[in-house]
């Protein structure tokens, strides 16, 4: 993969919520660039925009101003059906609390955005398998989440965040719920993923797990922070 | 198609894992559809075996009479009694026309009770008329003989009886020959008709005829407004084949000639035809029709609203898998396919239960009771398509519900 590439450019991102009457700005104005093969994380405490900004540069969300450009296609103007199949092949999320689906088994919850993406099952079932081999769980393959442990959930969604060959994988708080030898073991992914030349953008507020990354986000009030 | 497959593989274990609910929220529809289908099949076999009587009873028969067959609508029954009376020299008449092969006179009266010996049938039809009545009626004497012109001529004490007074009263043993008492007067057997089976679940055996000139003698006639009015000579014609339109013509006009009509008069006589008969009948099983069709969209709607109101509980049950399943790739479209496919299998479920409901129902009830019923492809392609129909109009609502969630707001759901 080539170097330094930008894949993501988000310039001035504001994001309002309404409370009722009360507005509350969880981004005021945000730039950021993602270039292949960062490993970027973003950092700040609870309630400063890190799961907001994160969202909007994963397509999970829409900012309420600002411009964001996808390889210099600007965001607004994607439709519905372009802002999925972005989702789907664009970008792997791993959520803070795994987020699988809990009557599937770990291959068919890595093969759920292969789905979507018009797969066959046949297919479906040998990426999936080929991914949690690699990540190490070639013995839970047909474990449901209630069966496993805590990190082998979270192993589950980092595979199925890759199935899709990504160009940037996004993690919110991945080691968040995790006891901190768990969570070194995820970071481990994290960066075995980066060193094959993998994009990652990680929210964190462990200044231990953010130090993996090559370079650090720091937000605060909804603004980045210049240090 | 494989993702199709997908689709209802999925809403297969959904209904695996509410199973209850989901037989609750379909009841709505197998009411719905079992009644339907149920009365359906009997209305179809009552169709199917009224057009088989009626057939039966001479294939296109032209009838004369002084009052209507089916008085529609408020009528003048004085106006009806002052008509001529039909008599049998209008049948000799009318025998004569050249579009005509053979009209007879026929007079009939209700008989309570009729015995012989030990025995005894009820509600006994007592029919008056001519040689011909077995030919213009598709009546077969199966033992002894017909009648014949002198039989007639010299008002002879004799009948032919239909094959249910025979096995009710002589259960052995030929009847030919005995003789049975009507209103104090002997009369002899000389034949037993075929029988004729059961029209609208009525017994057609369950008769008796004499030659007309006797039966005056038996039954002599009431001077009431009702009696003159209902009680008296009708013609039964049966047309040279194909013929009968012709008939219709031929006979009115002889009839408005031997009553004297004048053109700016109104006939007052009324001829019917079989095809009538059939439009009467077909009139009557509209409104059955009618109703059910009210039935059946009342269900179908309590049905539908039952699943639209399981298929938002289970939106909002599902507000996380959906939020999921968004954040990794499905479309709008995606998500309302799966909801709507799943709300159609519901309905469908619904539907196949109903149908075989409506099956077993219609079987127990013509095994239980006289009705027939009969069942046709059509109609269960019709419970098909409504539940499929059901599911997808109270579906849509839930679905794109479904399909129009952000998918961060429904990851935060809890
Ligand atoms: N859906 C929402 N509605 C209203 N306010 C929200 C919503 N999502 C986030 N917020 C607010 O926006 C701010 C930023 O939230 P968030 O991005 O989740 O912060 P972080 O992930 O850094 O803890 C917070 O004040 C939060 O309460
Ligand atoms: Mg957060």
């Amino acid at each position: 993969m080539k170097k330094n590439l930008t894949i993501c450019r988000a310039l001035d991102i504001c994001k309002t919520y309404w409370r009722g009457k009360v507005a509350v700005e969880a981004l005021r104005g945000v730039t950021i660039e993602i270039k292949t093969n960062d490993y970027i994380s973003i950092m700040g405490a609870s309630g400063s925009g890190k799961s907001t900004l994160i969202h909007i540069l994963s397509c999970l969300d829409t900012p309420t101003s600002g411009e964001y450009y996808l390889e210099d296609k600007l965001v607004s103007s994607y439709t519905d059906l372009e802002l999925a199949k972005v989702r789907n092949t664009f970008f792997g999320f791993v959520f803070q609390s795994f987020s699988l689906l809990p009557r599937l088994t770990a291959t068919e919850n890595v093969a759920l955005p292969l789905i979507y993406a018009a797969v066959s099952k046949k297919e479906r079932v040998r990426k999936a398998r080929k991914i949690l081999e690699k990540i190490g769980l070639g013995d839970r393959m047909n474990h449901r989440p209630n069966e496993m442990s805590g990190g082998e959930c979270q192993r589950v969604a980092i595979a199925r965040a890759l199935v899709n060959d990504p160009k940037v994988i996004f993690a919110d708080e991945p080691t968040g719920n995790l006891d901190s030898r768990t969570g070194a073991e995820i970071m481990d992914i994290f960066d075995k993923l980066v060193a094959e030349g993998n994009t990652v953008v990680m929210v964190t507020h462990d200044s231990t797990v953010a130090s993996h990354a090559s370079k650090t986000v720091r937000l605060r009030d909804g603004m980045i922070q210049n240090e | 198609m494989n993702d199709l497959w997908l689709k209802v593989s999925l809403s297969l274990q959904t209904f695996k894992t509410h199973r209850l609910r989901s037989f609750l929220t379909a009841l709505g529809i197998i009411i719905g559809v079992s009644t339907v289908i149920a009365i359906l099949s009997l209305i179809e076999g009552l169709n199917r075996s009224v057009a088989e009587q009626i057939q039966s009873i001479g294939s296109d028969l032209v009838f004369l009479s002084k009052s209507p067959i089916v008085m529609a609508g408020p009528r003048n029954i004085e106006e009806i009694a002052n008509r001529p009376d039909l008599t049998p020299e209008d049948a000799e008449a009318i025998n004569q026309l050249p579009s005509v092969d053979v009209a007879i006179p026929e007079i009939s009266q209700q008989l309570t009770k009729l015995k012989y010996r030990d025995k005894e049938v009820a509600s006994v039809r007592v029919i008056g008329s001519a040689e011909n009545f077995s030919k213009v009626n598709n009546r077969f004497v199966e033992s002894g003989r017909d009648f014949t012109r002198d039989d007639v001529t010299h008002r002879r004490a004799l009948c032919i009886i239909g094959s249910y007074v025979a096995k009710n009263i002589f259960p052995e043993g030929s009847p030919v020959g005995k003789e049975l008492n009507v209103r104090g007067h002997r009369l002899k057997i000389i034949g037993v008709f075929r029988e004729k089976g059961a029209f609208l679940g009525q017994s057609m055996d369950n008769m008796l005829v004499m030659p007309y000139t006797f039966f005056e003698k038996i039954f002599p006639r009431g001077e009431s407004v009702i009696e003159r009015a209902f009680f008296g000579y009708s013609v039964d014609i049966k047309p040279k084949t194909g013929q009968s339109e012709k008939t219709i013509d031929e006979v009115r006009e002889l009839m408005r000639r031997r009553h004297g009509l004048s053109f700016d008069k109104k006939d007052d006589f009324e001829i019917g035809t079989q095809q009538m008969l059939m439009e009467i009948y077909q009139n009557i099983t509209r409104v059955g029709f009618i109703a059910i069709v009210a039935i059946a969209a009342i269900s179908l709607v309590v049905g539908g609203i039952g699943i639209m109101n399981i298929m938002l509980v289970s939106v909002a049950e599902r507000t996380r898998e959906i939020g999921i399943r968004k954040a990794v790739g499905a479309s709008n479209q995606n998500i309302l396919s799966q909801f709507l496919v799943e709300s159609v299998f519901l309905a469908l479920i619904g539907g196949v239960i109903g149908i075989m409901f409506g099956l077993i129902l219609a079987w127990l009830i013509s095994v239980v009771s006289p009705l027939k019923a009969s069942v046709s492809l059509w109609m269960v392609i019709l419970g098909f398509g409504f539940s499929a129909a059901v599911g997808i109009f109270f579906g849509i609502y839930p679905a794109r519900r479904a399909a129009g969630l952000n998918p961060i707001e429904a990851l935060r759901y809890e």
